[in-house]
């Protein structure tokens, strides 16, 4: 990361803590029937998300039993061929099915809404879910290139196109931040 | 590495190790994939892929084929039977007039060795060699490789024995160059006429004694005997030959190998090379083989899709 870039903090670990029960408590409120219930995480940044909010669910409904899973893109993307470096899949790992049952997808950062898009893609090969709700943590909503919003929603962020939004979850889960960046490097952009 | 170093796939002797990780490091995102109720995805739907056979196969074929379907390729299929090639046109002109209908890959089989590599410096796209007469068969050697990696973990070290017709096999060759650069110790067996000269060249054991070759093995590869390539008679009988270069029950029972590894890359001649029992025991990984190989052909193709637009 280049040292000159300017950064400030959007959201520091207690807020995003504040943020992460918020939107359980949200989803918690909506959905009454935990067995027809499913989280399914993009991967590869959407899985810290989803683990938080997966963690926080079980102790609201007072069950070990929610589903989750966690969906690789990679090969739905729509700009295979269409970018310098290749794309490098992570593992997809949803070993139930999503036939007639309620989805939230989640992901940390909704940008263009194409990740979206590629997910919902890829989600139809595990079945056809009753509805699909999309979580973001941070939702950029002047930069999107396809008509998708999100039902659960952190915070929203108005940024220029060279700033650069990023979450930081740190191992232990103690120190956790979101951060904007002031200038851009390519690999950081959703 | 996020790359494959070349934008073709013509043998392992001119890829790299970092390649090599590259390609299983993908299959094993595809094994996923065709393991799923759904098997296939998008990624390769604006792709034209040409299937071209100079030469018979029927495994091979059908891997590569449904692992383009798998990736939502459009697949055009060519065999020369079939074609002008019986008519008298050239290599190049046959590939040029199917490039013209807007072919983006071309999987090609061909019975002169170097014709994939001849190919790759004439047309424009990608070529992936399967099979180019008794030179190289790399997805044969990479799925092999895979394979074996699934049941051992790193081959570094491992001791894989090659037996049968070495002389006439391109699946040897490309074996022999894969497994030494994953770290394998790799051995030929089979008798002298069908041994290639100077093949310790290669850095390759010869043993012309089949039972000393499996005490020193952890792995057997069955080649078959390629009778449509041998011109005059290199043993006595198929009797004698399998009498000694056969590998049975009772044979693997004797030099006491409980936990060997019986590879054949097909087709297999029941009771010539290998006993039916050995080939469907419990040694044996060749239908894993066959599985494995859709897996990895997926790979390749999703690799070298994937950087056709920025290759230089």
């Amino acid at each position: 990361m280049h040292h000159s870039m300017e950064s400030r903090s959007l959201l520091n670990h207690e807020s995003l803590n504040h943020t992460l029960d918020r939107l359980a408590y949200q989803v918690f409120e909506r959905h009454l029937n935990v067995s027809e219930l499913a989280l399914v995480a993009l991967q590869p940044r959407g899985t810290f998300l989803g683990r938080r909010i997966l963690s926080r669910l079980k102790s609201m409904y007072g069950t070990e039993d929610i589903r989750y899973g966690e969906l690789d893109i990679t090969f739905h993307r729509d700009d295979f061929r269409r970018r310098d470096e290749m794309l490098v899949p992570a593992s997809t790992n949803l070993d139930f099915s999503l036939e007639g049952i309620h989805i939230i997808l989640i992901d940390d950062v909704l940008y263009t809404g194409r990740t979206v898009r590629a997910g919902l893609d890829a989600m139809l090969d595990y079945g056809r879910p009753a509805n699909v709700e999309l979580m973001a943590l941070i939702d950029r909503r002047f930069s999107r290139e396809l008509p998708v919003q999100p039902d659960y929603t952190g915070r929203v962020v108005d940024v220029v196109t060279d700033e650069t939004v990023k979450v930081k979850w740190s191992e232990d889960d103690t120190n956790n931040e979101v951060i904007l960046f002031s200038s851009t490097k390519h690999d950081e952009v959703k | 590495m996020t790359k494959l170093s070349s934008k073709h796939l013509l043998g392992i002797k001119n890829i790299s190790r970092e390649d090599i990780d590259l390609i299983f490091s993908t299959a094993d995102n595809f094994k996923a994939v065709i393991n799923r109720p759904i098997k296939k995805v998008p990624s390769l739907r604006d792709i034209t892929i040409a299937n071209i056979f100079f030469e018979n196969s029927t495994r091979t074929k059908l891997s590569f084929e449904l692992a383009e379907k798998r990736l939502s390729a459009d697949v055009i299929n060519f065999s020369a039977g079939s074609s002008s090639v019986k008519k008298g046109e050239s290599l190049v002109d046959t590939v040029n007039n199917i490039l013209a209908m807007k072919v983006d890959m071309v999987v090609m089989r061909h019975p002169n060795p170097g014709a994939a590599m001849f190919l790759s410096e004439r047309v424009d796209c990608s070529i992936i060699n399967a099979g180019d007469g008794a030179h190289e068969h790399p997805t044969q050697a990479l799925l092999d490789a895979f394979s074996l990696r699934e049941r051992l973990g790193d081959l570094t070290g491992k001791k894989v024995l090659i037996a049968g017709d070495i002389l006439h096999s391109r699946v040897a060759l490309s074996n022999i160059f894969c497994l030494q650069k994953l770290g394998a110790e790799v051995a030929v067996c089979g008798p002298s006429t069908l041994i290639p000269k100077h093949i310790e060249a290669l850095g390759v054991k010869a043993f012309l004694n089949f039972r000393q070759a499996l005490e020193w093995c952890d792995v057997v590869n069955m080649l078959r005997i390629q009778m449509e390539r041998q011109d005059i008679q290199y043993f006595p009988s198929l009797r004698e030959y399998t009498m000694q270069y056969g590998l049975s029950r009772q044979l693997l029972d004797e030099v006491g190998k409980e936990d060997i590894i019986v590879m054949h890359p097909g087709p297999i001649n029941r009771g010539v090379e290998i006993t039916s029992d050995i080939a469907d025991s419990e040694y044996s990984i060749i239908l894993d083989q066959v599985e494995n190989g859709v897996a990895v052909r997926m790979a390749i193709l999703y690799l070298l899709a994937g950087q056709a637009n920025s290759a230089n």
